[in-house]
């Protein structure tokens, strides 16, 4: 599997869509069928929220994957499972503004301002907007590859948000949004590392040709 | 000489004292069944025995029993709403007792058995609204936590009732708050009419997910309000403070009464959903129990009281 071609890597995201379709899918099984419980508003609106927050981390985790496997083709997977987040999220938005609060838009206004975890899980969406607009690679080649990369790094804070989101929304018990936190944490924590190491490498010239190793007999040549 | 006649019936013949016993037990039972079935007030086979009608219920639909059976805050259990219904082996809820102790004349412990026939038990059907921000239709069975503490004779000084839940370390979930769980209540507020210890639901023995043997319910306060499988009730001169005000006093406080207009610190309280319906309604004030209970509050700040 260290670098599978064209046509296995098209197989891959074939299985990968279908994957990170599943959870969309048994969400309106289950709300069909009546399975999601006695408050199945509740559980769509906790499941879309749920894994917006999960493909934000498994999106931050391709790049960490790739670097400690070796699997490079691994980042040809990361715009599909970014875009998942940024579509579960649109969900998770669309069911609190329609299923929880029925575009009682002045009711909506108020909770997004009074409400710190609202506010917080709103901004983290509007966030990820632009970062959604510009995923194709049209998008990519005008705003250039290093504009590009800074504006793709708002993931960073976008999942520190929704972790906050999830933490200041739970009742009492944060088993759950501690779990999120401290995946957030490793994941940016390790990218911080790698950048201190690339600092360090630097600063000792870690980069510098090195000069060529002095072998043989040395001919000395003077000016005449 | 003592000629033994031989027994007119045959050992063989005679009923085995086991099966005399079972055959007397089933008749027993069958009469009393043909008895129950003819008796038109609701009664039922798990031992809550007949059960009155109150003009103190609501004419709105029950939620459903499956809803109010699986969607349960009971820390104790789970802290998900289906751990509760899923969990009940951690709660033995027989045998009980109920100690009803400190400013009392008469202190004493209950059976589950002397509560139930302490008074003539009630359907309440009461709207419950839990601080989250959903609501149930729930028919308890139950009877006036009033009657309970006359029983005990409150002396004068007892200014507040403090209700001690069940906990057990080695079963029940540790952390997340300060076990066991206390709720409190002012002593005016306890002796009033609405205020119900509840041993029953939709007509049969109250289930562990839902606080067996018995809990409080107070119907115009937030659902947290009603301690669950209760142990003890304490009459005490001071406020206690909550297992909810240790855990977030600027978000708990001790009236802890629904009003909409007093939004909880992260959410709104002005809406509710139904447990069963689609869109929300509003919430009412005192939760629609304002006619009986807003003068308890009279010239009180209810927002700083909350």
């Amino acid at each position: 599997m260290m670098n599978p071609g064209n046509t296995h890597l098209a197989a891959i995201k074939t299985v990968l869509f279908a994957a990170c379709l599943l959870p969309a899918f048994l969400l309106w099984r289950g709300f069909e069928l009546d399975t999601l419980g006695a408050n199945p508003i509740e559980a769509i609106t906790r499941g879309t929220g749920d894994w917006t927050l999960r493909f934000l981390l498994i999106t931050l985790a391709v790049t960490p994957l790739r670097k400690l496997t070796g699997w490079h083709w691994v980042v040809r997977l990361r715009r599909m499972l970014g875009l998942f987040a940024f579509a579960y999220g649109a969900a998770h938005l669309l069911t609190y503004l329609w299923l929880d609060q029925f575009f009682d838009w002045n009711a909506i206004a108020k909770d997004i301002l009074k409400r710190p975890f609202i506010t917080v899980g709103f901004a983290a969406l509007v966030l990820m907007a632009p970062l959604a607009a510009t995923s194709s690679n049209a998008a990519i080649r005008r705003l250039g590859g290093r504009r590009w990369q800074a504006l793709h790094r708002a993931i960073y804070p976008i999942a520190v948000l929704g972790c906050v989101h999830f933490w200041w929304l739970v009742k009492k018990d944060i088993t759950e949004p501690l779990i999120y936190a401290v995946i957030t944490a490793a994941l940016l924590g390790i990218r911080a590392w790698w950048r201190e190491q690339e600092r360090r490498k630097q600063l000792a010239g870690g980069y510098l040709p090195q000069p060529p190793k002095l072998t043989g007999k040395v001919i000395r040549i003077f000016a005449k | 000489m003592l000629i033994r006649r031989p027994d007119d019936i045959l050992p063989s013949e005679i009923t085995d004292p086991a099966v005399y016993h079972a055959r007397r037990r089933f008749m027993a039972q069958a009469g009393t069944l043909a008895l129950a079935s003819a008796l038109p007030i609701t009664s039922n086979a798990a031992g809550l025995g007949p059960i009155a009608a109150s003009p103190l219920s609501t004419s709105e639909p029950p939620t459903s029993r499956r809803a109010v059976t699986t969607y349960n805050n009971f820390y104790e259990l789970g802290t998900d709403k289906a751990d509760p219904a899923e969990n009940t082996f951690r709660l033995k809820p027989a045998p009980w007792t109920l100690r009803v102790e400190g400013l009392v004349n008469k202190p004493r412990s209950f059976s589950i058995d002397e509560l139930i026939k302490l008074v003539p038990l009630e359907e309440r059907i009461y709207r419950m609204r839990c601080v989250e921000g959903w609501s149930m239709v729930i028919p308890w069975v139950g009877f006036p936590l009033a009657a309970l503490l006359k029983q005990v004779d409150p002396q004068g000084s007892a200014k507040y009732v403090e209700f001690v839940s069940h906990y057990d370390k080695a079963t029940m979930t540790r952390g997340v708050l300060d076990w066991p769980y206390l709720e409190g209540l002012r002593l005016d507020e306890a002796r009033h009419p609405l205020t119900l210890l509840a041993v029953g639901l939709f007509g049969e023995v109250l289930p562990v997910q839902n606080g067996a043997p018995i809990r409080l319910v107070v119907p115009w306060k937030y659902g947290f309000k009603g301690g669950k499988s209760i142990v003890a009730i304490r009459l005490v001169e001071k406020q206690p403070l909550t297992a909810w005000m240790k855990a977030g006093p600027s978000e708990y406080g001790f009236y802890a009464n629904v009003n909409p207009e007093v939004d909880h610190p992260r959410w709104s309280q002005a809406t509710e959903r139904r447990i069963g319906e689609f869109t929300k309604r509003k919430t009412l004030m005192f939760n629609g129990y304002a006619d009986q209970v807003a003068s308890l509050y009279g010239g009180m700040d209810l927002r700083r009281f909350f």
